[in-house]
Parts: structure tokens; sequence; C-alpha cells
């Protein structure tokens, strides 16, 4: 039974890997109580590797696993493992190509109560600009068991970001699921919703509330950042007047840069996004009352794809 | 102790690898004379006899590893990769060309290469890697990085220190170029790091001193490193920037320079001799 958190269904998949693969193994920077890289811990004490509080170090150490033949998985939250080793998982790991996978844990907003310096809100953006990293950002803990499964065999350099708190499902599970794909969970024909994460569950909610207003949406999982599957993003921005994008990062550099990156040179409707404007986090008591500070809620989906409709119309 | 015969011989080499990178650089284009030619004596010592390496067998899980940390002196190690044959020799005209598979960093398009390196400070943490599943995989395998002395600014270095005697990487070994001159100037000028041995030995590492142009004591040192037994060793050796060619030695100018053609050709001319001498 897949938990509702994705650092659990993240540890949990880790261990299944190490069982399959004796390549395997972790390092962390002692947050292995945070990241679920701890369960690897507990069934493979051998093959963990506990670096310290010593994030470039354990990025480079990744990358001469990696060049011994290992697999090696590399723990922090997601505003170290992207930010603090960048010039690491650059030249050590992005240059030679290596296949090193880096848990962004607590990504996003959803270390709440941390604050700025624990938020992870441009994360996507620096590991998107890098040359032959692939990044993933899963909307649901079964979308993390489903990209975990490839990961054994996945070429080249992998970055995940991990949610910190408990999260609705999305995906059925057992159906069939490949990295790289943009998988559309609603069909609609009035709008296109290209969510990621988090906000994959809220754009389902927009959906709802806006086919009670005649409003049909159609909503895509745009779960791998990179490579993005440009094709399916231009096939499904076809044919509607309003194109949103809503992602729990900043509007520099995510989903939403993304998603107008595959659109240039073709003719599409308006673009608008949802996303964390371009300043640091904050503090809150709760991840939800931090999420509506910044709007990242199914409300403001929905209004977004109603303004942007009632431009077209206008 | 090192026989004579074996000293003789690699210090032969040592004066054919200095050649070669003093040709690899050429007539007025810029290339890293200076750290290059402090380590031609360390490089031939550890590729030429230390140094499990089969030139036909690169990829040999057992092979020993060498990693140049200070990724900017590859013209060396490019020089002795010639020298063994895994890079052909015409290559040396295409090095950090379009044309050619030479960077100017040591990269895995280069046969013989083991990783990407020349961001400073990063290649110790590269080898406690290799190290760590070498040592999963039950490997014999040596790992050796060198560092230069201008690097040691580089706190990552220190992350690796304290991770590798934290896993008592005994099949690593450090090696320190003190050439004591980096990209603008003396060491002692512009960063100085005082007590390098001491700062090793706190950080847990077995601390050995070599003269680095003294072939018989970096062979002595690296037989030492190897013998010793739980924790990692470093070897600091003492060398001089530019050595071998008069007009660079100990000059922060030749750190990354263009030759004229009279210094070229006065540059091969003195490494000749030098080399003579030893027939």
């Amino acid at each position: 039974m897949t938990p509702p958190n994705q650092r659990s269904a993240y540890g949990a998949s880790l261990v299944k890997l190490g069982k399959m693969d004796g390549r395997v193994v972790a390092l962390e920077a002692d947050l292995g109580k945070s990241t679920q890289s701890a369960m690897f811990q507990a069934e493979f004490p051998e093959r963990y590797f506990q670096m310290g509080i010593a994030e470039q170090n354990m990025a480079s150490t990744a990358a001469g696993f990696a060049l011994a033949g290992m697999i090696p998985f590399m723990h922090s939250f997601a505003v170290f493992a992207a930010g603090r080793d960048y010039d690491q998982l650059r030249n050590s790991i992005c240059v030679p190509n290596l296949p090193v996978r880096i848990c962004g844990s607590s990504a996003g907003l959803s270390d709440f109560g941390d604050g700025k310096t624990h938020q992870g809100i441009e994360d996507a953006a620096l590991m998107r600009a890098l040359p032959n990293m692939t990044v993933l950002c899963p909307a649901d803990s079964i979308e993390v068991e489903k990209m975990m499964d490839c990961l054994l065999d996945w070429k080249g350099p992998v970055y995940i970001r991990i949610n910190r708190n408990d999260l609705p499902f999305v995906y059925p599970p057992g159906e069939p699921y490949s990295i790289g794909k943009v998988t559309m969970l609603r069909d609609g024909s009035h709008a296109a919703i290209f969510a990621s994460g988090i906000m994959v569950s809220k754009a389902l909610e927009a959906a709802e509330a806006l086919a009670a207003e005649g409003i049909s949406a159609r909503v895509l999982d745009v779960g791998t950042l990179k490579p993005l599957d440009r094709d399916a993003i231009i096939r499904h921005a076809g044919g509607v007047d309003a194109i949103v994008t809503a992602e729990e990062h900043s509007v520099i550099g995510g989903l939403g840069s993304a998603v107008v990156e595959a659109l240039r040179g073709v003719a599409h409707a308006p673009v608008e996004f949802v996303g964390v404007p371009d300043r640091f986090g904050i503090s809150a008591e709760n991840y939800g009352v931090l999420l509506a500070h910044f709007r990242l809620t199914s409300e403001a989906v929905s209004e977004t794809v109603r303004t942007l409709l009632r431009g077209k119309r206008k | 102790m090192a026989k004579p015969d074996e000293i003789r011989r690699i210090e032969r080499i040592a004066w054919e690898l200095r050649a070669d990178v003093v040709k690899m650089i050429g007539v007025g284009k810029v290339g890293h004379l200076g750290g290059s030619c402090s380590l031609a004596e360390i490089v031939a010592a550890l590729y030429f006899e230390k140094m499990r390496f089969d030139p036909n067998a690169l990829k040999d899980p057992c092979r020993d590893r060498f990693l140049l940390s200070k990724g900017h002196c590859v013209l060396i190690q490019y020089a002795a990769l010639v020298e063994l044959g895994v890079i052909p020799r015409e290559e040396m005209g295409k090095v950090k060309t379009l044309a050619g598979n030479l960077q100017g960093h040591p990269d895995l398009m280069t046969p013989g290469m083991e990783a990407v390196t020349g961001s400073l400070g990063q290649g110790l943490s590269i080898g406690v890697g290799m190290a760590l599943a070498l040592r999963l995989a039950k490997s014999p395998s040596r790992v050796y990085v060198i560092m230069g002395d201008g690097e040691l600014a580089e706190g990552q270095l220190w992350e690796a220190a304290m991770a590798a005697s934290r896993y008592g990487l005994d099949s690593l070994t450090g090696i320190v170029d003190r050439n004591r001159i980096q990209a603008t100037g003396p060491t002692r000028e512009i960063f100085d790091i005082p007590c390098i041995a001491e700062k090793w030995r706190a950080f847990g590492w077995n601390v050995l001193s070599a003269n680095g142009h003294d072939v018989g004591a970096v062979l002595d040192a690296l037989d030492e490193a190897a013998a010793k037994k739980g924790t990692p060793t470093v070897i600091v050796a003492d060398t001089i920037k530019g050595k071998g060619i008069s007009f660079a030695e100990n000059l922060v100018a030749f750190h990354n320079a263009a030759l004229t053609q009279e210094q070229y050709d006065q540059a091969l001319v003195e490494i000749e001799e030098a080399g003579r001498r030893l027939q």
C-alpha cells in the first residue's frame, strides 16, 4: 500500500531498488530521517554512506561512486541538494553524464516552518539549465514509485523533487508509466492546465470547479520537466482558448518557463503562470496557509483560467 | 628502497614528458607550463612504475585510478598517456582544438581519463567515492589524487579529507604538488596556508613529505603510503614550478603562458640536455 507521503514512498522505493541491484548506494548529509534515506540505511548499512553536513563533498563523492560503476542516490533538502553543490553537480556529475540520482527532499514550500533558507523554490530552474540533467517533479507518491522504478536504467544524472507532506493521490496504482511523458489526467476543450508536483491535484480540483460553470479544462501532469516532451506540450496546448501552468516553484525557470519554451514558434492561446512570484518563501504555521499565502491553490488556478477566457471573449 | 636503475628509468621518462608538454603548448598559445613541469617526476613514477595500469585494458576494474584534481595541468597526464600509447601521438598537435579530443581540463572524451576535474577542489571527493566503491567490490585498486598547494584553499578538499579519514580509506593516496606559486602570485602572498602537514595530520591523515623531483624519494613515499593501513596518506611533495626550464622556474608568469619561438627552442634544448645527462 503506497503511503500518501512522498518521502515514505521514496524511501521504500529506494529499498526496493537496493534489493534489485547491488550497485545502488545511498549518500546522506545528516538529513536521513527527513529524506527517509534512513530506510535504506536500516536495510543496507554497508551500502549507506553518511557524508556529514558537507554537500559539496557528497556530490563529488557520488560522482566517484558512479565512475566506479555504482548507481549512487544522494540526499539533502532540495535547496541544498541543488544549490549548495551546484558546481559539483555541474562539473563532477553532469559534464561526464554520470548516473547519479539527486534527491531534493522537502522541495518547494513543503518545509513550511523553516522559512526562506530551507524552502527550495528555484531548484528546478537551476537543474533544468544543466546539460544532461533529467529533472523530475512527481505529483503524488504513486508517481514517485513509478519514477523510481525507472531509475536503475535511466541514462545520466537525475534530479527528483520530493515533497515533505502528505499529498492527495492523483494516479491509480499499477498503470504503465515512463519518465519523459506528459500524462493527461482529465480531458477538456476550453483550457489546458499544465501542472507539476502538488499543483497537479489542485489543477484537478480547479477543473472540477470550472466544469460546474460550463468550462471544460484538460489537466496535464508534467512530471518530467526535462527532457520535456515538447510534442506533447504543443499537442495538448492546441485547440484551447487558455493555457495555464501551475507549479510549486518560482515563476522563473520552472514548469511555466519550460512550457513557454516548448510553445515558442507555434501559434497558441494566451499563457499565464500560477507559481511562486520572484521572491523567497517565509515561515508559516502549516503548509496549507503557506500555499494560500503564495496563491498556490485550486482557486487561484481556476481564477486564472477564467481571467484568460474572459480576455479571449472580449 | 627504490633501485638505482628503476630511478634512472623514471627520471628519463619524466624529462620526455616535460618535452611533450612543451611541444603541446607550442609557440604563441597559452598553456599551463609551470604546474605541468612541477609534476613530471610524480606522474612518471605513478604511471610508469607504481600504478597498476595496463594501456591495453583501460576499463580493467582492478586498475589503479589517477585523478588530477589540479586539472589545469592535464598536459603532463596527456604526455604520460601518449608515451603509454593510450593517446595517439598525433593528437598532441590538436590539444585544445575542435579537431581533437584533448580538452583543456580532464574529460572523459579522452581515453585513459578517469573523471572530470579542473573546477578546483573536487578531485579528492571523487577519489573518496571511487575508493569507497572499490572497497565494496573488494578490489585491490589504489586511488591517487594530485592536488595543488594553491588548490588547498578550496574548502571541499577538507570536507573530503574528513570523509576519507572517517572511512579509513587506506587505498587513497593524496599528493600535494607544493610548488608554492598559484595563478596570480606566490601562495604565501595570495592566500597563505601555513602548517599544511599539520593540517592533514589533524584531519586524520598519515602525512609524508618528499622532494617531488627526487624520483627515489617519490617512489619510496608511494610505497610507504601503500603500506599504511587504516588511514589515508598524503604526500606533501616540494616541487619547483616550471622545473627544468631555466627561464620559467619559480615564475608566476609561466603558470599559464605562451612561449616565443626562442623560448620554445631553448626549453626543448634544456630538457634534452637534462635527459642526456641521465644516459
